[in-house]
Order: C-alpha cells, then sequence, then structure tokens
C-alpha cells in the first residue's frame, strides 16, 4: 500500500493524544496513511487552516464545527464535518487564590466531585461580577460555565463575564487579575496550580458525565471527495483511542505527548490528566477522578447527532438564533454516518441509534448495537439530572 | 491615506487595548496564541460596539491564502472595502515575509554561534587530556564526527557533557 500523507492541525493539549498516538504508535501506518501533525497556536488559526486547506484534518473544539453551521466565526459559509469524537471531559475549572481562600474559610471542602455544592460556594464567595476565562468563545468550556452557573440560578450574562483567554497564558491573566476563574483543558489547569496563582474546583465531568470536548474536523467537501482516506484516518485514531483506554497505554502516551514538538511541557503535567489523580492546590492536595479524561470506552469515538444539537441549542440560545432551526443545523455536521461507514471493516461495534437523550445514563448501561448486539455506554448524566431530548425533526 | 498604527505589545490587556484604540484594522501574527482573543471581538457580544470580522477579500482568494501562509490575520472594523484593506495588508504581508527571514538568519547565527562555543570548550578539553596541540584536536573531533556520520558540535557536545559527569 503505498503511504498518503495527511496534514493535521492540533492544538498543544492532553486531548489531542489520539492523533499523536495514532501517528507514533503506528496505527496510521497500518491504515497506509502518515499524519504530518502541525501544531497550531491558537484554535482560529487551526480553524482557518482547514478551511483554506492548509491541513487535511484538525483538532478541534466540539462546538466550532457546530457555530460554523450557524454562521458564527470563522470563513462565512465554509462547512465543517465532525467525522470522529477524538476525547470527552479532561477539562478543569479553577478560580484563584483569593477566591479559594474564602471558600476555605467558609468551610467549603473542595472534594472536586459535587459540582453543585462547588458552584453553591464559588457563588457565596464571588464579589462583584464573576470573570472566567475560557479558551474560545465557541467552547465546551464556556458551555459547561454557562450551563452550570446558570442552572444555578446565577444570573448570565449580567454578572457572569466569559472571557477568552487562550490556555497557555490562562496563568499570566489569573496573575494579572484579568479573570477570578477559569475552565481549560489539561494540561494547562495543572499549569496553574504549578505557578502557584490558583486552585483548581472541578473536573468538567462533574458538570457533564460524557461531554464531547474534540473532535477530529475534516472539510465538507473533503469528506465527500476522499471517503476512502478519511476512513483510513478515523480507523487510524479510533484504534489509538482503544490503546489509550486500555490499562498501559495512558504512561506511554503522557511520554509521547511531552515531546517538544507536541505539548513541550513536562510529562508528569501531562501524567496528571491521563491517570485522573490530579494535584489540585499549591500545597499539594491530591483529588482522584474516575474517568476523568476518555478517548474510547463507552463508545467515545462515535459522533453522537444529539451532542451536535445540544451544543447548537446551548449556542443558540444565548446569540437568540431560532433554536430548532439551530440544532438541525448543528445535528447535520457530526457525520455519524461517515463514522460508522469507516468503522464497519473492525472489529468495531457501534450504537445503532445515532440520536439519544443526552444526560439519561446515570449509570453505564448496554444498549442495543447496529451489528445487533449490544455495545456499553458510559454514564452520562448532567450534574443538575437534567435530561435533553433532542425532538428537532 | 493617512495611518496611524498603534503596537500591542502587553497580551494580557489585548481585548481592552482594542476598545480604546478603536482601529479600524487589526493585523495579527497567527503564531501568537492570542489571536483567540481577538476572536471574540467578531461576536456581537464582544465589548467592541462596532462589528469586527477576519478579513477575507472574495474578490482575490489568493490575497487571503498569501496572507495566511506569511503568518498574518487582518481583522476588519465596521466593514471596510477590500480597496482600502489591500494595500495595507500587501505591505504587512512583504514586511512579515522579511521578518521571517530575519529570524531565521538570527536563529542560524544563534546556532552557528552555540556550536562554535562547544567546539572550543571539548577543543580543549582534549588539548588538555591528551597533550595535543589545537589543529590536532580539531582533526580528532572532524575525523570521529565523519566516522559516526555525527555533526562536528554534537561529538563535541557529548565530549563535554561526558567530562563534566567524569568531573
Amino acid at each position: 500500500m503505498r503511504v498518503t500523507t495527511l496534514d493535521i492541525g492540533f492544538v498543544p493539549l492532553v486531548d489531542a493524544a489520539p492523533l499523536i498516538v495514532a501517528q507514533e504508535m503506528g496505527f496510521a501506518a497500518e491504515e497506509g496513511i502518515s499524519l504530518a501533525l502541525r501544531r497550531a497556536p491558537s484554535w482560529s488559526s487551526a480553524r482557518d487552516a482547514l478551511t483554506f486547506g492548509q491541513v487535511n484534518a484538525a483538532h478541534m473544539l466540539a462546538p466550532v464545527p457546530v457555530a460554523m453551521a450557524l454562521g458564527l466565526g470563522g470563513v462565512g459559509g465554509a462547512r465543517v464535518d465532525v467525522i470522529s469524537v477524538l476525547s470527552v471531559n479532561g477539562t478543569v475549572v479553577g478560580i484563584n487564590t483569593e477566591l479559594a481562600a474564602r471558600m476555605h474559610a467558609a468551610g467549603y471542602p473542595f472534594d472536586f466531585a459535587d459540582a453543585t455544592a462547588a458552584g453553591r460556594a464559588l457563588i457565596t464567595a464571588v464579589e462583584g461580577p464573576l470573570r472566567i476565562g475560557v479558551p474560545f468563545p465557541f467552547s465546551m468550556h464556556a458551555e459547561l460555565v454557562f450551563y452550570w452557573l446558570s442552572s444555578l440560578g446565577y444570573p448570565s450574562p449580567q454578572s457572569l463575564i466569559v472571557r477568552t483567554v487562550p490556555p497557555s497564558l490562562m496563568a499570566d491573566a489569573i496573575r494579572a487579575g484579568e479573570i477570578d476563574a477559569f475552565c481549560v483543558g489539561e494540561p494547562w489547569g495543572s499549569k496553574v496550580v504549578e505557578s502557584g496563582t490558583g486552585q483548581l474546583l472541578l473536573p468538567g465531568a462533574a458538570i457533564w458525565a460524557h461531554a464531547p470536548e474534540k473532535v477530529l474536523a475534516v472539510r465538507g467537501d473533503w469528506a465527500s471527495s476522499e471517503p476512502e482516506l478519511s476512513g483510513r484516518l478515523i480507523r487510524a485514531v479510533w484504534r489509538a483511542g482503544r490503546w489509550l483506554d486500555d490499562a498501559g497505554g495512558r504512561s506511554l502516551a503522557a511520554e509521547l505527548l511531552a515531546r517538544p514538538e507536541y505539548l513541550d511541557i513536562n510529562s508528569e503535567l501531562i501524567e496528571r490528566a491521563m491517570s485522573g489523580h490530579l494535584t489540585i492546590s499549591a500545597n499539594g492536595e491530591t483529588r482522584a477522578v474516575d474517568r476523568f479524561i476518555g478517548f474510547h470506552d463507552g463508545a467515545v469515538s462515535f459522533p453522537w447527532r444529539s451532542q451536535a444539537a445540544w451544543i447548537g441549542g446551548q449556542i443558540a440560545a444565548r446569540t437568540g438564533l431560532e433554536r430548532g432551526r439551530a440544532m438541525r443545523d448543528a445535528a447535520e455536521v457530526f457525520r455519524s454516518d461517515l463514522h460508522r461507514g469507516a468503522l464497519a471493516s473492525t472489529g468495531g461495534d457501534l450504537p445503532a441509534a445515532s440520536l439519544r437523550v443526552e444526560g439519561a445514563l446515570d449509570t453505564d448501561e448496554r444498549v442495543p448495537s447496529q451489528r445487533g448486539g449490544d455495545v456499553k455506554l458510559c454514564r452520562d448524566a448532567f450534574f443538575d439530572g437534567a435530561r435533553f431530548d433532542p425532538k428537532f425533526t | 491615506m493617512d495611518y496611524e498604527i498603534h503596537v500591542v505589545a502587553e497580551r494580557s490587556s489585548l481585548a481592552r487595548q482594542i476598545v480604546q484604540v478603536k482601529p479600524d484594522l487589526v493585523l495579527v501574527d497567527v503564531a501568537d496564541p492570542s489571536r483567540d482573543i481577538i476572536e471574540e471581538l467578531t461576536l456581537a457580544s464582544g465589548p467592541l460596539e462596532r462589528p469586527v470580522a477576519l478579513f477575507v477579500d472574495r474578490s482575490d482568494a489568493g490575497l487571503s491564502t498569501a496572507a495566511i501562509e506569511a503568518g498574518l490575520s487582518a481583522y476588519v472594523v465596521d466593514g471596510l472595502t477590500a480597496s482600502r484593506v489591500r494595500p495595507v495588508l500587501d505591505a504587512a504581508i512583504a514586511r512579515f515575509h522579511l521578518m521571517q527571514r530575519m529570524r531565521a538568519e538570527l536563529d542560524e547565527t544563534k546556532r552557528a554561534l552555540e556550536d562554535r562555543k562547544v567546539i572550543d570548550r571539548a577543543k580543549g578539553l582534549l588539548m588538555r587530556v591528551r597533550g595535543i596541540t589545537e589543529d590536532e584536536a580539531y582533526a580528532l573531533l572532524r575525523k570521529t564526527a565523519m566516522d559516526q556520520n555525527k555533526r562536528l558540535a554534537d561529538v563535541a557536545g557529548a565530549l563535554v557533557t561526558a567530562a563534566k559527569l567524569l568531573g
């Protein structure tokens, strides 16, 4: 098989792991492709490199292709499709040391688990409007923060100011007093802890147990004109995700990711997210989180159209777009059909449905699969018990 | 057409400075992560009252691609027309190419200087330990590098590190 090189954009984060592992551990080579991984300095540059054809595919925040489908952000008219979900969760919410001190004084235990208690303690401790830094206007970080605090009755947008701060500059923004709190992907939250300017409050998974975080995005026209190549890419990345979720793969992955050409950061910081053992404060207090970040287990890679619809609905509610139409347009870009087609030739089974009620699983459950058997799905509850039924067709 | 140019160096206050300066056109180095901060301003809810948009010249797709390849993004405030943006962007692209060349040359010079330093130290070590002349020490390093198919500076670096470890 002749090896085809695909140019892939990525942003230096732990959740770029499936792409890096696919290339480094030979899963790409097995499919006759080689991934030329290009590090992007910002999400907007990764998005533009994709739409202008400088890369074939990109590591992308799940809400970005949805926002583009709604005509928000980026070059107007460009369509970007999601062919796989690369990761669920893997983000952290943190606060500056001043807020942390106030919450400690009020007796908050920092259990790093209960989003209701954490949110109430935070709202009590805040004086004036709360300024939260997120990496991008269209990001699961922004969605989780809005969802969490609004659900607890914190008035948004009057008292909640969500600002864009690039992950690598989060620690600087906290130090400069530009923001009071943040929601960011690892290892940048741990980096804030190391810098002594902030403390971690919650893993993103405590707000939504199965939040689609990063996706593999391609141009819509590329997906249609290169079904064979995109299939190879989907399979290579799917196998990399499986390897990552098998015991033992993650320590090695942390070493790979730490290299100068990828994250260029101490592997110990990456290991925290990979193992789910996070250091939450400069005093070295640690917390263990089950499923801090997921790459495979529970059909992680499957782009549920209902996930896109949820994101589309949230963005529409905030930007004043018509909600039903936004949900429909959003669901179109999560290509569960292409994902299914690509994995048909592998041993991997997928759910029979492409839409589901998001937030309905309080525990792991087995559901009917497309091959007539069943397939495991992981708990996907929202912290407030809400369910999202994507009734838009 | 006259231009007034503001350079924003302090990234953490970028959004605030843009609001204060009220620019017509914002040029951003694509390599800088703070570009995403400006992206926020392109949304209606941003702190700028005037609309900001990523500049894409539809009459000439080549210009936008050239800008991106040069490592530059332009954000236009309040729908500045392509004909007004074009000369600014052309000049900026040329300038970015020049800067890139200068950066590459500077990196190369820095590296050459580092190489020189480590080779000199390795030569000094060999002269002292083996009692040979400077020319002989250099010849020995060169031959070793050729035999091992390595860069001279890498062989010299390995020697200096080993000498440090051995005390």
